[in-house]
């Protein structure tokens, strides 16, 4: 069951405000990441503080890096369900968790960030991670 | 909101993935407390020696790699039966 809107508006807040554009219906999902060229960095955004409170920070961290994804997107987990499964139809593989992050080039999953490589890991280290990642697979140099 | 926990006061492992061993199967999943029935898992996958394919070791890499594949909303395992737990990103090294 969906926790209350009033309670989960900050945590929307706290993506959108760096940058991330929210994807909230099956068709958001369809036109950001379903035919995106490129590289695409999904966010599945999660109430849960024991691991969403340090992914979102490390989220704004490493949007603050020199090497970008093309775009950035979040959909919300528990709360916006049809948006998050259609979202999650795009990741292959990959098994669902919330909170997790995931890097697309072309529609391809080419990197990702599982629950469990976010629990007990600061900003900090899940930052490094994802940047990491940046380097390895997207173009698109700010400032330059 | 960054950093709010709205379950204070659970266990040190509460809202954790972990990698929990019995005698004849391996269970991975968010760990949420112990209760007097047993250890309680959520969104759990298993390994079952002698029924799923490969080795417990081959399932856990696959699952440090993909994620966990749920197969059980919820699962309370005995406490008797459990030989070991870890947590899975310990597993990674």
């Amino acid at each position: 069951m969906p926790y209350p809107e009033s309670l989960v508006a900050p945590m929307r807040a706290e993506m959108t405000q760096m940058g991330a554009t929210e994807l909230r219906t099956v068709a958001d999902v369809d036109a950001a990441i379903g035919s995106s060229a490129g590289t695409t960095l999904v966010f599945v955004n999660s109430v849960c503080g024991c691991a969403a409170g340090n992914a979102r920070p490390a989220m704004k961290m490493a949007l603050g890096h020199g090497v970008l994804p093309d775009r950035t997107v979040t959909v919300f987990a528990g709360q916006d369900l049809d948006a998050v499964a259609r979202a999650r139809s795009y990741l292959g593989e990959f098994q669902p968790s919330s909170p997790s992050i995931a890097l697309l080039r072309d529609g391809e999953v080419v990197h990702f960030v599982h629950r469990h490589q976010i629990e007990g890991r600061s900003p900090q280290a899940i930052a490094a991670d994802l940047t990491k990642a940046f380097d390895a697979h997207c173009s698109n140099s700010v400032g330059a | 909101m960054s950093g709010h926990v709205f379950h204070p006061g659970h266990h040190d492992l509460h809202g954790i993935t972990v990698v929990l061993e019995t005698a004849t199967a391996l269970w991975v999943g968010r760990f949420d407390s112990v209760t007097p029935k047993g250890v309680l898992l959520h969104d759990a996958g298993c390994y079952e020696d002698g029924v799923t394919a490969g080795t417990r070791e081959e399932y856990l890499q696959k699952t440090l790699k993909f994620g966990v594949r749920a197969t059980t909303k919820n699962k309370l395992i005995p406490e008797g039966e459990v030989r070991g737990m870890r947590q899975l990103a310990e597993v990674a090294g």
